[in-house]
């Protein structure tokens, strides 16, 4: 069996797909890949079902060897790739001859960069998917962040190569976003008028405490709600919320799957992944999209995804 | 006022309120009070869309008095699960709520198990022994379980130990710590961040991988709490 050596973890690189969903009543969130369109794409250009296992790196890359080779792809953020010192471009699968190593360094674009192998990375499933949930540490390679020395499985592959790359117009259409567009949050009604402004119409910074679970947003506070009183309740990936202080934070990956605070806004489904990209420090703003919008945007992505353009020989 | 006295009390639908939370999400709210009543619909809902699943929706988020239901946004709108789910609000009452499980969690109490049972005692004017009584002294409600994998949301807390959670959050608490916030308690099932004022630890795993079910404790359940000694405490950790 085919495998990988980690002969540098980096940053925060963890095993993800695209996460186990229905398991609320537990408590368990979906996790999965942060950026789930980079991790699908890099499934594609090597081969595999879209949900197939990868690895994905926060901020800095590692050092993996493939001892019996591999067939790879590397997409997301640019993090300034080498297979045995020769620069490895994005969005294009490659492959890696035995004993050959790859190299990434830190990122010069986003937050987070995919490499997906032919066979997927194959690990205990925990209710059903692969993917590492690191504040339980449930999933993923022992429930945690790879460690140097660990040695990851490939999973059985036909091993036939074709060079592929994804379409330089698609790649367009999917690139990560700084505006991120919201629907309404379910207690948008709860703040005045005064504090929507604020909220819509500020620059926010990401701050450095953000993490898969959620991210901080630092800047103008959004004075708080007065229009009644929270009481516990389910929340959903993308939420806004807005905490004694008035600084947003946005539920995430690994969010808590219930939560007390008045949320003002919803990330749309089809902006998530651009949140996966995002980085500490990095200035983002919120705008406001209609019901339907949010859902054609959706569509359009999936249609783009699904598209047999995507990808050209 | 338009409605009878028969519209009244027969439809579960009454005052019941929906509202989009996010594109891929509705929320059910069965009235806007912490109540047993309350509850117990969501419970009842939940083990309705639990055994007869809706096409589409992907998960559930039973929570006190509602239940986020998310669904594919793909292939459902908002008003189109909302006409599927109040079909099932209308069976409410043929659902059969199982009798509660009785679970009983040991607790280590105070010391380095319990760094804050002190002070809470102090705040409210008793001593450490009488605390830890009124802790054990009632049966908790499992109303859902939330925030991390097998996090129970136990209520209510004896009103004598009402406390508002620490102004500041700790970054790590230990897994098995037993907390006080509000009038809720709970179990940390992992070492996480948090915020709860913490009066003991139980050597029990509230969530194993290798246990059927995973979590020791499942919404419905019924909790108490029994004081251990520190030497129990090793014993069973052990186990």
């Amino acid at each position: 069996m085919r495998e990988i050596q980690v002969q540098a973890p980096g940053l925060l690189t963890t095993v993800q797909d695209l996460g186990r969903e229905g398991f609320g009543p537990m408590g368990v969130s979906p996790s999965g890949a942060a950026d789930a369109i980079s991790l699908r794409i890099g499934n594609r250009l090597v081969g595999n079902a879209e949900g197939a296992a990868g690895l994905e790196m926060t901020l800095l890359g590692g050092t993996f060897a493939f001892p019996d080779g591999a067939i790879l792809a590397l997409t997301g953020s640019d993090f300034g790739a080498t297979l045995d010192d020769a620069p490895l471009k994005l969005w294009t699968s490659a492959e890696a001859r035995r004993g050959q190593i790859l190299r990434l360094e830190p990122t010069r674009s986003g937050a987070r960069c995919y490499l997906c192998v032919q066979g997927g990375i194959e690990v205990t499933p925990f209710l059903g998917s692969a993917s590492t949930h690191l504040l339980s540490g449930l999933g993923g390679h022992e429930g945690r962040a790879l460690r140097k020395g660990d040695v990851l499985k490939i999973g059985k592959a036909n091993g036939t190569y074709r060079k592929w790359a994804v379409a330089a117009k698609a790649l367009e259409r999917v690139s990560p976003r700084k505006v991120l567009r919201v629907t309404p949050g379910p207690q948008s009604d709860w703040f005045p008028q005064t504090a929507q402004q604020v909220f819509y119409a500020s620059t926010y910074r990401v701050a450095e405490e953000s993490n898969r679970m959620g991210l901080r947003l630092e800047g103008a506070a959004v004075p708080e709600g007065s229009g009644g009183k929270m009481i516990t309740e389910g929340v959903s990936i993308g939420a806004v919320q807005i905490p004694s202080g008035g600084l947003p934070i946005i539920l995430f990956v690994e969010q808590q799957t219930t939560g007390g605070y008045a949320k003002i806004a919803n990330v749309i489904s089809a902006d998530l992944s651009s949140l996966g990209q995002l980085r500490p420090r990095d200035g983002i703003r919120f705008e406001p999209v209609e019901w339907e919008a949010a859902r054609s945007l959706l569509r359009e992505q999936e249609e783009l995804l699904a598209s047999e353009g995507l990808i050209t020989g | 006022m338009g409605y009878t006295f028969a519209s009244m009390d027969t439809s579960a639908a009454d005052g019941v309120r929906f509202q989009p939370s996010s594109d891929q999400s509705l929320l059910v709210y069965f009235g806007h009070e912490i109540t047993l009543q309350a509850h117990e619909q969501v419970r009842r809902l939940l083990r309705l869309l639990e055994s007869e699943p809706i096409a589409d929706v992907r998960n559930l988020h039973p929570a006190y008095c509602s239940l986020l239901v998310k669904f594919d946004a793909l292939k459902l709108r908002h008003d189109e699960l909302e006409s599927i789910v109040r079909k099932y609000l209308d069976r409410l009452e043929e659902v059969n709520l199982p009798e509660p499980r009785q679970v009983e969690i040991p607790v280590c109490y105070g010391g380095e198990y319990g760094p804050d049972l002190s002070d809470v005692a102090a705040m409210h004017g008793m001593t450490s022994v009488q605390a830890i009584e009124l802790h054990t002294s009632t049966s908790y409600l499992v109303y859902f379980l939330g925030f991390v994998p097998g996090f129970a949301y136990l209520g209510e807390l004896p009103e004598a130990l009402v406390t508002p959670r620490l102004a500041a959050p700790r970054r790590k608490v230990p897994a098995g710590s037993v907390g006080i916030a509000g009038s809720q308690t709970g179990v940390y099932p992992f070492a996480t961040p948090g915020g709860w004022r913490l009066l003991g630890r139980t050597p029990i795993a509230m969530f194993r991988t290798d246990r059927k079910g995973f979590s020791l404790l499942s919404i419905g359940d019924r909790v108490r709490f029994v004081p251990i000694s520190s030497e129990r405490f090793t014993a069973l950790e052990s186990k």
